[in-house]
């Protein structure tokens, strides 16, 4: 990153855009995290949001934010940008679009070891080298459903934030099962899915299918565009151009190998 | 013979000239190995954040004083122009006075009577350290030594500058903010080490404190603290008071496997010295990131106290106060040196108001805690049990996900956060800016980092009983009791001073400056400034003989961050569950970044050469 040149180049765009918000979807998005989104554009919230801006006729640019916690939900504050392309359904320091597609924690394993996981009571997970993503301030499912089965000293995580110095930083826990360094990751789907189409070594992936015996915890997730609270107008051109686009966007979703669930499985919050 | 007797003089004066020519060689290379102990008693400066290495934040000086404070009025203003929470100490050498500024942390050298500019220093932060920085881009000051000024920035590096120039000295890197390190405190010089430690526990960082060759740069030693015994420079002179801190490799074993090396832990708070002991003393941070099932056992050395040798970094002994944290109750908080009587002994001491709302009060030598009272409104422990050197938690309070638990004092900034203490050796007692909150963790609000959606539980914090976020207290440690307390409509989260005029100073989220008599917390003095408080008074004594006192004034820091528009109020749960006691500061503030010097009326205001200007 040579972020003080892009910071001269960003207040650039956010004064062009500023000046001419009405042809402009103004996108933040993470710089190197795909399959989501990265600054080539070669992620499939990038390609959402190309589809987005030519449906509703204006140019995408973008306020690239490293995720941490609520760092997108600043940026949109501080004006930067206007849109996330993927959040949550419900989540509630945003305005959420509908949801446009679901998606669920998944098993990550090597398909020579023919694990079939689908179970978090599995009671293989107690001896199976596990690795999971943690979050920091906050604790993600897979990590927490493990925590209260006991089932820790088998268990490896992996900071969601990682090393940015690196591309892709969550991927590197998928790089541990390419590796042999874990033996099955539970990973969010969208990032399972694409990272093993891809793995030189083969993977398979698996959904995990028994998550609501760890109610109030979660694993599968709805997931909508985000606008800045309170732009309810936003939100309604959005929930338009999503009904418009519906198919277009499962054809990209597919292209990316994320793992769908119906949404009514998802209880959105 | 009276030849032969001039010649005696003569050879008389010729030695007398010798003695006074070694004399002067003498002055002149202690002149040039500044002795820092004996600077720090000189109270016409400040010459480090706590004053002194026994972090008393007490100053000799009287000219205001608790018949006079009331008359005080600004000298002169200086604008560090960055609207961040300005949490430093300003320093202040002979007649310099050293300022860091909030990310992107320049430094400024001003002449300590005029307020006049003497230089700045920028350095090159990276603007991506920002993004890691969990609460707000604060720093906590500066330090001085042999003619250098030490300073850490936002994105992990340690820059010496020439005192009297400004000019880099050296510049070394001591963490990654890729990895999600930062650095925000005030390093320490001991015995011509400079001594810093990490900030980051919330994001998986291992923490350590490390001693730099003030001369070089070159890391002298680095102790983490969690890992084997040889990272944590635990050796044969270890010697830990308690049972549940005796044995080998508890930095390891304490953990699941591995876990210590993303354990967390950082060491961002104070450090107190004592030469005569020849030991440093610090605390370290809460443990992270996992969920607390996902790490079971004590989490060594998180949450503890160590007494070290500065020469080689060497652990003398250890106590950790929350074994397993569950609240995020660091312990970095600082450590006052002091002798005490205790049961009729005198009793060299350090006083440690604990982030869990517990006041310790600790033998130097051996780390025997003698004294563990509640300073405030509690209910996530029930007792300190002085026997095993643990606490005995309140379980009805553990969190549980699907569970959600209500009145959990006090929240996870805690009783106590990072804003020091000040203690008078005249009243005997010990000043505390501290907050009054509680919290309730609730289940169920969805979260999301990009990769992960996640169904958090979030913290809510509110005011404690009686309705008041803050309190402005005076503790007397040997009765082991409260004294007198303001109660403040917010958090205060400035640190403190107190001196020989009897006066005791802080500052407010909601912009006022206080001075208060030291004997019985009368209010002598409140000045209304640009924005909220969150920095450390210090006071001097200026080169025209006038007594000044000093403080950074901008809001921001972890509950301030709402009014400088780090954080969008309207998310309760922003700022890690903050925000929700902290929603009408808005009304009261927005951001700041202006040095304050108050005087009383005979000083003179503005510039040396303010009349032809």
């Amino acid at each position: 990153m040579r972020p003080r040149v892009e910071g001269l180049v960003l207040a650039a765009l956010v004064t062009l855009a500023g000046s001419a918000q009405a042809d402009t979807l103004r996108v933040c998005a993470d710089p190197s995290n795909l399959p989501f989104s990265n600054r080539d554009g070669a992620g499939f919230e990038n390609r959402i949001a190309q589809l987005v801006g030519r449906d509703l006729g204006e140019a995408v640019t973008y306020d690239w934010e490293r995720q941490r916690a609520n760092s997108i939900e600043k940026a949109i504050a501080d004006g930067k940008c206007d849109l996330a392309i993927g959040v949550p359904k419900g989540l509630d320091t945003l305005e959420t679009t509908q949801p446009y597609y679901a998606s669920t924690y998944v098993f990550v394993t090597r398909t020579t070891d023919s694990l079939h996981l689908t179970s978090l009571r599995d009671m293989r997970l107690r001896s199976l080298k596990i690795g999971v993503h943690l979050i920091g301030d906050d604790d993600a499912p897979p990590e927490v459903a493990l925590g209260e089965e006991g089932i820790v000293d088998n268990v490896t995580g992996f900071m969601i934030y990682g090393d940015t110095s690196k591309p892709n930083p969550p991927s590197r826990l998928i790089e541990a099962v390419e590796g042999r360094k874990i033996d099955a990751a539970i990973v969010w789907g969208p990032l399972g899915g694409y990272f093993a189409e891809r793995s030189p070594v083969p993977l398979t992936v698996t959904p995990v299918s028994d998550a609501q015996s760890f109610a109030p915890l979660k694993f599968q997730y709805a997931i909508a565009m985000g606008v800045r609270k309170g732009d309810f107008k936003m939100r309604a051109r959005l929930d338009v151009v999503l009904v418009r686009e519906r198919a277009a966007i499962a054809k990209i979703l597919e292209s990316y190998g994320v793992p769908l669930v119906h949404a009514k499985e998802s209880s959105d919050g | 013979m009276t030849i032969s007797y001039s010649q005696d003089r003569r050879l008389y004066v010729n030695s007398l000239a010798l003695v006074a020519v070694l004399v002067a060689v003498f002055w002149v290379t202690r002149a040039l190995a500044d002795d820092l102990d004996a600077m720090s008693r000189d109270d016409k400066q400040w010459v480090m954040p706590a004053k002194n290495y026994d972090s008393t934040r007490f100053s000799g000086l009287k000219q205001v004083n608790a018949s006079n404070a009331s008359q005080l009025r600004i000298a002169w203003e200086f604008s560090v122009g960055s609207n961040h929470g300005q949490e430093a100490a300003p320093i202040v050498v002979g007649d310099t006075m050293y300022v860091v500024g909030a990310y992107p942390n320049e430094v400024f050298a001003l002449n300590a009577t005029t307020g006049d500019l003497k230089w700045k220093y920028s350095p090159r932060v990276d603007p991506s350290a920002q993004g890691v920085a969990c609460c707000d881009l604060i720093n906590r000051g500066g330090a001085y030594d042999n003619g250098k000024f030490f300073f850490n920035t936002l994105d992990d590096h340690t820059i010496a500058l020439d005192a009297k120039t400004g000019k880099e000295l050296w510049a070394t890197q001591l963490g990654k903010i890729t990895r999600g390190e930062t650095i925000t405190m005030a390093p320490l010089v001991v015995k011509g080490k400079v001594l810093v430690g990490n900030s980051g526990g919330e994001m998986g960082v291992r923490g350590w404190l490390t001693a730099l060759d003030e001369n070089t740069g070159h890391i002298v030693w680095r102790a983490y603290t969690a890992g084997p015994d040889k990272d944590v420079l635990i050796g044969p002179n270890f010697h830990a008071y308690y049972k549940s801190d005796q044995g080998k490799d508890l930095g390891v074993k304490t953990w699941p496997a591995g876990r210590w090396q993303i354990g967390g832990g950082p060491v961002w708070g104070w450090i107190s010295y004592d030469p005569k002991a020849n030991l440093i003393f610090y605390g370290t941070g809460n443990p992270g990131p996992w969920d607390s099932n996902e790490r079971p056992g004590d989490n060594k050395w998180t949450t503890t106290i160590f007494a070290r040798n500065p020469d080689t970094g060497e652990a003398v002994w250890a106590d950790q106060l929350n074994p397993h944290d569950l609240y995020d109750y660091d312990e970095i908080n600082e450590n006052i040196l002091t002798d005490l009587p205790i049961d009729g002994q005198t009793k060299h001491v350090l006083i440690h108001p604990g982030r869990d709302g517990f006041m310790f009060v600790i033998d130097r030598a051996t780390g025997q805690i003698y004294s563990a009272d509640k300073y405030d409104n509690v209910t996530s422990i029930k007792s300190f049990d002085l026997k095993s050197g643990r606490p005995v938690m309140n379980t009805a309070m553990t969190p549980l996900l699907g569970k959600n638990i209500t009145d959990i004092c006090p929240s996870s900034p805690g009783v106590k956060d990072w804003q020091p203490t000040a203690w008078s050796p005249l009243t005997h007692l010990l000043y505390i800016p501290h907050q009054h909150l509680c919290m309730n963790f609730k289940t169920g609000e969805i979260g999301y980092i990009a990769g992960t959606p996640y169904m958090g539980a979030t913290e809510d914090m509110y005011a404690g009983p009686g309705g008041y976020r803050g309190e402005f207290a005076a503790w007397d440690p040997v009765k082991r009791k409260k004294v007198w307390a303001i109660h403040e409509n917010f958090p205060v989260w400035t640190g403190t001073m107190v001196t020989a005029g009897n006066i005791a100073v802080y500052g407010t989220l909601d912009r006022w400056f206080k001075i208060v008599d030291a004997r019985d917390g009368k209010l002598l003095y409140k000045f209304h400034a640009p924005s909220g408080f969150i920095g450390q008074p210090i006071t001097y004594q200026g080169s025209d003989g006038n007594q000044y006192i000093a403080i950074l004034d901008g809001v921001g820091g972890w509950p301030g961050a709402i009014s400088n528009a780090e954080i969008d109020a309207r998310v309760r749960n922003g700022a890690l569950g903050f925000i929700g006691a902290m929603g009408d500061l808005p009304a009261y503030t927005s951001g700041g970044s202006t040095l304050l010097v108050f005087a009383l009326p005979k000083a003179p205001s503005g510039g040396s050469d303010a009349p032809t200007r």
